[in-house]
């Protein structure tokens, strides 16, 4: 059985060969990359730790086969910022105490981050709050987590107002 | 996780022939297999990869103004639909408010209909769970059951069917279409999913290597569209597993409910419609009266199956708010909380 897989993460291309079949996408990032941003919380899908976008679109890469995403366009918390210029998320969950242990933040912002994209929540705190709901955070920082993500949409709005102007 | 081969086929008859071997799983989003596998629970010898075959990931409008839909579209996709989510809304707040965002990202149609029991002792090898080794007896009938089934269930097995999607399907006829050994053929979502009996592990109408390609809707379930609704009571307000949940769609002409459909999730193995409360609101003017009458006859042989005698009333008290819900009109756009009866104000009961 072949299972050597090909994926872009964070704009570069790795090539990967599988050892064995159960190798979530999750442990591929952590343990074959180094990739150790994207955080193995509960491991069954019910905390959102693991999250990150594939081709565009957040997923729990703890409940994703690696082998059965060859070929994907990955990015993890590690791909968000340019150089030492923090993505706006980034900024804002600092700006917002948006954490206090932080274990759970690289999922947040990539949750976040593919929130924003799909554009369904705009500056409704409800829905932001609704969208975010696959993301647990035992410190319980959701208030700051709801406002960084609040403000860096209102931003975006802002942003795309004065091109489009 | 037991190791397995893995198989990524390249057509349908391909992926039929490779799942039809003993011990074969189809793989899809792999939301829920995925977590059943780390468990213990399913442990397949053979995985098949149905994820990219060609042709499953389309939404068709049919002549007949329904509308067809493939089993690899995904939640997400399917709930923001605009034709979707204007002709079926009750569909859509039921996907919309299943599991968290990542999960519809990856969950697939078929994958959602075919969706295994959140029984606590089906999750946990230690204990005895007839659906998962026929035989070896129910942990859940003296154990903490008060999520369990109040309708349909046995003394094998008293798990429920845990899929807000399917609750507003049966009640609006889908139907699937399945490919199989010996050719096509057509399942009501109804018809697909089995009452426990004395063989609760066998869950459904499939039959090994069975493979349900797409999902239909009717053209006439649009005449519901301007009067439905999914309702749904959780534990918490968001990313939970319906306690009881609830679809209502009327037809209602000149203040008069023309035609009902009705359905309740989280009481039963399958998906439950109540074609009886149906009937007795055929004719009627819409209102209090006649949607306590609907819910009486829609729980009609409920009984408790250990510590969830509340789940009866529970579910009659949803059904009458559903309707009510549904009579007031479909919103322009689906609530900020999918199928709430609660807002964000504390105490405050949302459209209610």
């Amino acid at each position: 059985m072949n299972l050597s897989i090909s994926l872009t993460v964070n704009g570069a291309r790795r090539d990967v060969e599988l050892e064995d079949p159960r190798v979530t996408l999750l442990d591929l990032l952590r343990e074959r990359l180094q990739l150790t941003g994207t955080k193995k919380g509960c491991d069954r899908g019910q905390c959102g730790a693991c999250t990150v976008l594939v081709d565009g679109r957040r997923i729990n890469s703890c409940l994703a086969l690696a082998i059965s995403h060859d070929g994907a366009d990955v990015l993890t918390i590690e791909g968000v910022a340019r150089g030492d210029q923090l993505h706006p998320l980034q900024a804002a969950f600092i700006a917002h105490d948006g954490f206090q242990c932080g274990f759970c933040t690289p999922g947040q912002i990539m949750s976040a981050l593919g929130l924003i994209r799909e554009g369904q929540a705009g500056d409704d705190p409800e829905r932001v709050r609704e969208g975010m709901s696959g993301n647990l955070c035992r410190c319980g920082a959701y208030s700051g987590i709801t406002d960084a993500v609040l403000e860096v949409q209102k931003s975006l709005v802002e942003a795309n107002q004065r091109r489009s102007a | 996780m037991k190791t397995f081969d893995y198989i990524r086929p390249a057509s349908i008859a391909e992926a039929v022939a490779a799942a039809t071997e003993p011990g074969a799983a189809y793989l899809a989003g792999g939301t829920n297999l995925l977590d059943l596998m780390k468990g213990g629970i399913t442990r397949p010898n053979r995985l098949v990869d149905v994820s990219r075959l060609p042709g499953l990931d389309r939404i068709e409008r049919l002549p007949d103004g329904g509308v067809r839909i493939g089993a690899l579209v995904r939640n997400a996709d399917l709930a923001h639909d605009p034709d979707f989510a204007r002709f079926y809304p009750a569909i859509a707040e039921a996907l919309l408010s299943g599991a968290s965002a990542q999960l519809r990202n990856a969950a697939t149609v078929g994958g959602n209909l075919l969706q295994r029991t959140r029984c606590g002792y089906f999750y946990d090898v230690a204990s005895a769970c007839n659906k998962r080794e026929p035989g070896a007896g129910c942990d859940a009938r003296d154990g903490e059951n008060r999520l369990h089934a109040v309708l349909g269930w046995s003394e094998a097995c008293i798990a429920t069917h845990p899929s807000d999607f399917c609750v507003p399907l049966v009640a609006l006829d889908a139907v699937v279409e399945i490919e199989g050994g010996a050719g096509r053929r057509e399942v009501a979502v109804e018809a697909l999913h089995c009452l426990p009996g004395d063989t609760p592990a066998r869950e459904s109408a499939l039959e090994p290597g069975d493979l349900i390609v797409a999902l239909r809707l009717p053209g006439d379930a649009r005449a519901f569209s301007t009067h439905q609704r999914y309702l749904k009571v959780r534990e918490r307000t968001s990313y939970a597993f319906a306690i009881v949940s609830a679809a209502a769609a009327l037809r209602i002409e000149q203040g008069t409910i023309r035609e009902a459909r009705l359905a309740l999730g989280g009481v039963a193995a399958k998906p439950w419609r109540a074609r009886a409360a149906e009937d007795s609101l055929q004719g009627a003017r819409p209102g209090p009266d006649a949607y306590r009458r609907a819910a009486e006859a829609a729980l009609t042989g409920a009984k408790p199956s250990g510590d969830n005698q509340f789940k009866i009333e529970l579910a009659q008290r949803i059904l009458v708010r559903a309707l009510t819900l549904a009579a007031a009109g479909t919103p322009e756009r689906v609530a900020a909380l999918p199928a709430s009866p609660f807002s964000a104000l504390s105490g405050a009961l949302i459209d209610a």
